[in-house]
Parts: C-alpha cells; sequence; structure tokens
C-alpha cells in the first residue's frame, strides 16, 4: 500500500516527462519513420510504398556528397580537435604562468555559437577581402588561398573553423584529467629514466582513456548535428559542395517540399547514430550499473 | 609547497611536473646550494625559486603564445572590422587597425540593419532572445531538477524505460523529430509562437538536465533520503526542503549550460520561432547571408559580435564553472 502510494507522488511528478517522451520522442520518431515509408510530398499522405524513397535518396547525388561531406569533417574535425585540445593541456599542465589567461583564451570560442564562428571565418577566409588579399598588400603577389570558393576543398575550411571552436573543449576536459594523475607516477617515471614523451605516450595518453572518451562524443555528436556552421560559413556552397546530411533534411522539409525523401534522410541519420551508440550506451550503463550493483 | 611545485625544468629539459620529487630534482639539477639547506626543512627544497629558462620551456611559452594568437585571431579581425568604414575594407588590410575608427556600423547593426524584410537592426532579436531564453531556462531546469530527484531517489515504474529514452535521445539528431514536432506544434497552435519555441526548447533540454541532476542526486548520501522518508517527508516536502537547498552547485551549472546552449541555437529558433519572435542567432544570419544587396562587412561584423556578447559574457563571469559544465554535458553515468 504504501509502495504504490510513494510510486503515485512520484508517477504524478514525471506526467510532463512521461507525456514529452511518449510524444515528442518516440511518437516523432515513430511517424518520421511512417512518412518515410509513403509517397508523401508537401503534406504526409497515407500510403505505404515501402523503402521507394531509401532508392531515391541513395541515388540523389546530394545526399551522396552530404554524406562525404560530414565524413571529411567528422574526420579532421575530431582529429583536429582532439590532437590540438591534447598539446594544449599537456602544454597548459607544465606549471605555467599565467595558466588561467591562456584557459580562457583556449576556451571562449566554444562560449560562441557555430554561427558566430561560421560567419567569423567566412570574413576572414573570403578571398576578395580576406587573408589572401591581405597578403597581396604585403606584397605576396602569388600567395593564393581561394579554399571557401573552391568546391573541392571548401569543407576543410568548414572543418578548420569546427576546429578552432572546439579545441578548448578537448583542451578543458583533458586538463581536468591530466590533474587527476597521481603524482607518484611522474616520479616513478623520473627514477626510471623514462623520457617524458613517453610517458604522454603509454602511460599518461592510456590513462586519460576516459576523458578522451568523454570528448570524443561530445565531438561526434556535434558532427552528427553540424548545421548551422555550414549554413552560416558557406550556406552548403560553392555550389552543393558543402552539404551536410542535417542540411539535406532541413532543405528537402521545408523548401523542397519533400518529406518523404528527407524524412527517409532523417532517418538514415537516426540509424547510423543508433547503430553506434547502443553498445556503447549499454556498456556503459547497464553493464557498467550491474558491476557496480554486485 | 608552491616553491617545490614551481621549480621549472630541472629535469628532462623542463617538462617535469612532479611536486613532491624534490630529493630527485635538487641532486639532479645539481643545486647545491639549496641542498645544504635543505637540511633546515626536511626535505623541502629551499632558497629562491630556480629561474633557468631551457629551451625547451622557452618552446612551450612560444607553442602556448601562438596557439593563444590563434585563438584570439578571428575575435581581434571581428572587432578592427566593425570599426572601420567600407572605403578602408575595400582596401583589403584584413588584419590593420582602423585609420579613422568609427562606430557607425554598430549603430547600423544595431537599429537599422535589414534582418529580412524588416530593416530594424539586431535589436529586435536581442529582445527575442531573451523572451526565449528566460522561461525556457526556468522551465528545461524545473522539469530536470524534477525528474533527476524522481528517477534517483524514487525510482518509480518505468524510471529505467524514460531514463533510457532520455540518454538516447541527448545524442540522436533532431532532423528526425523535427517535421511531426512542426505538425503537433501546429495542430495545439504553437507553431511558430514563443510558446512554441520555448516548449521545443524545454523538451529537447530535457534529456542534458536529467541526466546532469540524476547524476548528482546519485552522489548524494542515500540515507539522508531514508532518515526524511522516516520522518515522514512527502515527494514535493523532500524535495523543497531537503535536495533543493543541496542543489546549489548544479543549479549553477545547469543554468550555465543552459543559457549559452539557448542562446547559441540556431535551427529550433529558425524553424519554430516564427517571424515575430526569431532568436538574434537567426536574424544574425539573415543580415549577413540572406540579405540582397551590396555586403557591409563593418556591419556584419557588428552584428557577430553584438550576438556573441550574452554568452561570452556567461563564460567570462562564470569561469571554472563553464567547464565543469562542459564536463558534466558529456553525459558520464
Amino acid at each position: 500500500m504504501k509502495l504504490r502510494l510513494r510510486d503515485l507522488t512520484a508517477q504524478f511528478a514525471l506526467l510532463p516527462t512521461w507525456a514529452i517522451v511518449v510524444f515528442a520522442y518516440i511518437g516523432t520518431i515513430a511517424w518520421s519513420i511512417r512518412i518515410s515509408l509513403s509517397s508523401s510530398r508537401i503534406l504526409p499522405s497515407d500510403d505505404f510504398v515501402g523503402l521507394k524513397s531509401y532508392y531515391r535518396l541513395f541515388s540523389t547525388d546530394r545526399w551522396i556528397i552530404s554524406v562525404q561531406n560530414v565524413a571529411i569533417f567528422g574526420v579532421i574535425f575530431i582529429i583536429g580537435a582532439l590532437v590540438i585540445g591534447f598539446l594544449l593541456a599537456v602544454m597548459l599542465d607544465q606549471r605555467i604562468k599565467g595558466e588561467s589567461l591562456f584557459r580562457t583564451i583556449f576556451l571562449y570560442p566554444y562560449a560562441m555559437s557555430f554561427v558566430v564562428t561560421g560567419l567569423a571565418w567566412q570574413w576572414i577566409l573570403n578571398p576578395s577581402l580576406g587573408l589572401q588579399q591581405m597578403m597581396h598588400n604585403l606584397g605576396w603577389e602569388s600567395f593564393t588561398f581561394d579554399w571557401l570558393a573552391r568546391g573541392d576543398r571548401a569543407i576543410y575550411l568548414v572543418a578548420f573553423a569546427g576546429i578552432w571552436q572546439a579545441s578548448g573543449l578537448v583542451m578543458a576536459i583533458l586538463l581536468a584529467g591530466l590533474r587527476g594523475i597521481d603524482e607518484d607516477l611522474w616520479k616513478a617515471a623520473r627514477i626510471d629514466g623514462i623520457p617524458t614523451w613517453r610517458v604522454y605516450l603509454h602511460i599518461v595518453i592510456p590513462l586519460l582513456a576516459g576523458m578522451f572518451a568523454t570528448a570524443l562524443v561530445l565531438l561526434a555528436t556535434a558532427v552528427v548535428k553540424v548545421y548551422d556552421l555550414v549554413v552560416a560559413m558557406t550556406g552548403g556552397g560553392p555550389g552543393v559542395s558543402t552539404e551536410v546530411p542535417a542540411k539535406f533534411v532541413i532543405d528537402y522539409l521545408f523548401n523542397r517540399q519533400n518529406i518523404a525523401l528527407a524524412t527517409a534522410a532523417s532517418t538514415v541519420m537516426f540509424i547510423a547514430v543508433l547503430v553506434v551508440l547502443t553498445p556503447l550506451l549499454y556498456h556503459q550503463y547497464i553493464i557498467g550499473r550491474r558491476r557496480a550493483a554486485a | 609547497m608552491t616553491e617545490a611545485t614551481d621549480s621549472p625544468g630541472s629535469w628532462a629539459g623542463g617538462t617535469s611536473k612532479s611536486a613532491t620529487s624534490a630529493p630527485v630534482d635538487a641532486a639532479t639539477a645539481g643545486a647545491a646550494d639549496s641542498r645544504a639547506k635543505g637540511g633546515l626543512r626536511g626535505t623541502e627544497p629551499w632558497g629562491p625559486k630556480p629561474t633557468r629558462i631551457t629551451p625547451a620551456r622557452i618552446g612551450i611559452y612560444a607553442f602556448l603564445v601562438v596557439a593563444a594568437l590563434f585563438f584570439l585571431m578571428p575575435f581581434y579581425v571581428m572587432v578592427i572590422t566593425s570599426l572601420k568604414p567600407m572605403s578602408e575594407i575595400r582596401l583589403g588590410n584584413l588584419m590593420s587597425l582602423p585609420d579613422a575608427p568609427t562606430v557607425e556600423a554598430w549603430v547600423e547593426a544595431w537599429a537599422h540593419a535589414c534582418t529580412g524584410v524588416d530593416c530594424n537592426g539586431i535589436q529586435v532579436g536581442l529582445m527575442n532572445s531573451f523572451k526565449i531564453l528566460i522561461p525556457s531556462v526556468i522551465l528545461s531546469i524545473t522539469l530536470g531538477a524534477v525528474n533527476g530527484y524522481a528517477l534517483s531517489f524514487w525510482r518509480p515504474w518505468g524510471a529505467n524505460f524514460i531514463f533510457a529514452v532520455l540518454l538516447l535521445g541527448a545524442f540522436i539528431p533532431y532532423q528526425v523529430y523535427l517535421y511531426p514536432l512542426v505538425m503537433m506544434l501546429s495542430y495545439i497552435g504553437l507553431y511558430n509562437s514563443l510558446p512554441g519555441i520555448v516548449a521545443v526548447h524545454t523538451i529537447f533540454g530535457l534529456p542534458i538536465m536529467t541526466l546532469l541532476f540524476r547524476n548528482y542526486y546519485a552522489g548524494l548520501p542515500i540515507d539522508l533520503f531514508k532518515a526524511a522518508r522516516i520522518d515522514g517527508g512527502s515527494f514535493w516536502t523532500i524535495f523543497f526542503y531537503l535536495i533543493l537547498p543541496m542543489s546549489g552547485p548544479i543549479l549553477v551549472v545547469a543554468t550555465i549550460l543552459q543559457v549559452t546552449g539557448i542562446w547559441n541555437d540556431f535551427l529550433f529558433g529558425l524553424i519554430f520561432a516564427g517571424r515575430e519572435s526569431q532568436p538574434m542567432t537567426v536574424l544574425l544570419n539573415n543580415v549577413v547571408n540572406v540579405t540582397t544587396g551590396v555586403r557591409e562587412y563593418n556591419v556584419n561584423m557588428a552584428a557577430t559580435i553584438l550576438t556573441a556578447l550574452v554568452p561570452l559574457f556567461v563564460y567570462f563571469i562564470s569561469g571554472r564553472w563553464f567547464v565543469r559544465g562542459i564536463a558534466s554535458g558529456a553525459v558520464k553515468g
């Protein structure tokens, strides 16, 4: 009796959450998948055409380009942010004067939105009045850096702007990890005469595995969701050369009025994330909790 | 202690970092002076701080300074560009200081820049962003706190299910929710409205807020809760008189996360806010990328800085709390 009463108040408090979970999360996903299996164009229709939209999706050039771009962006962005973030954290961990000032400087881009990041770099990197022109004015006439206007290169600059924004995040996370490493480890390594770089490579980095995983999860989430950075910096251009899946979905939902194709694309994104995520989360939460309970 | 920890590069070219390895440090550095006097204070090194500058330390500082310049450069360029008249910008000297600094672009960006159909500047967006921000932050934190409390202490039926859905929901790309959510919100008349965008921010802030509070409450001693139960405390009594007063730190972290996150949002504002209440980020993008005609880079940059001011302000006053926030944003078990 007591148990049921206790359950009731807690359930009552969770009512809004139940509503959100059922409608806004599960309901929307189910509905999206349902639409992707219909022949909907501007408005959703109730027919069922199977995987037709999915076939169309993967024969749409723009989608293929989007997927390729998010892969390029993801690899460069994640590796770049991890490497730069790690280097910054290690350098800051050398008992540096003015450490907090450096830390503040490295992390401030992360406080700003992707829109702001994209617009700032769009201006700096624009070939006509930006970096390239400045170099010409300084006398280096042959300097060319017009990647933002080149379809085959612009995506690298988007990744670069992303690295600028997110490296500080990696630095902050890894620095916290470095501070947690036992001083005795450094003593032991010193007595054994192991060179510092080897200590970092073979001992410190493995010790920071959890921190790297944390940073990786945050960066990977940003990669899948990348939308505003592209919209602000290149608008998907030149042409469609910097399109990404998130933008593909929005464009087809709200501008190109092909919601079956758009929901098919979003379902593919959803499944891709699920496939990567489920084993990870299962491992971390279910197994981890069972072990903690034992 | 500080003397020992600050001792620079006596070993391995300056990358040493041990705070307590004084004997080894002193011996290998051959600091006879400090060793002789060291006896007076046990094994603590003694004497003036070693000031030897090794090449490795110079390298470290050089790296850090170059990195700092790289991170600061875009902001510097934004500021000087915003202070230049267009005639000067057309010369193409990106990094040079303005010859004749003017705040005209700032006035223009604030009050007259075209953000689509209207030309009332970015100020409209500032007000809209605050109107979206305040209720969204309060609602999502309230819900998150109650959720975290219910899920960690009460564990009612379905708690694990809610937790699992929210956990997955934190990572799933928003695109998969968007269209049905637009349909649902227009069905209840909230699409393209202020309450609508607030609802959307609350919905999608829920996973991170719930996880944040749940993890924090999971770290509180359960015996405290049990004692309160034995004393006959009800769900809400315990929440308001016991749990909430202990939630200070996590409320600060949650507020920082939500304020910066919601302010910086672009996607939801674009889709759900409607023309009347578009947030600053959306209007900023309109000023720069949608408006046709001659591009006024100084106005663009002024508008960009204005849009970044609120999160930057939060960042600078919150300091270490900000780092705590992003670390907990990583959703640890």
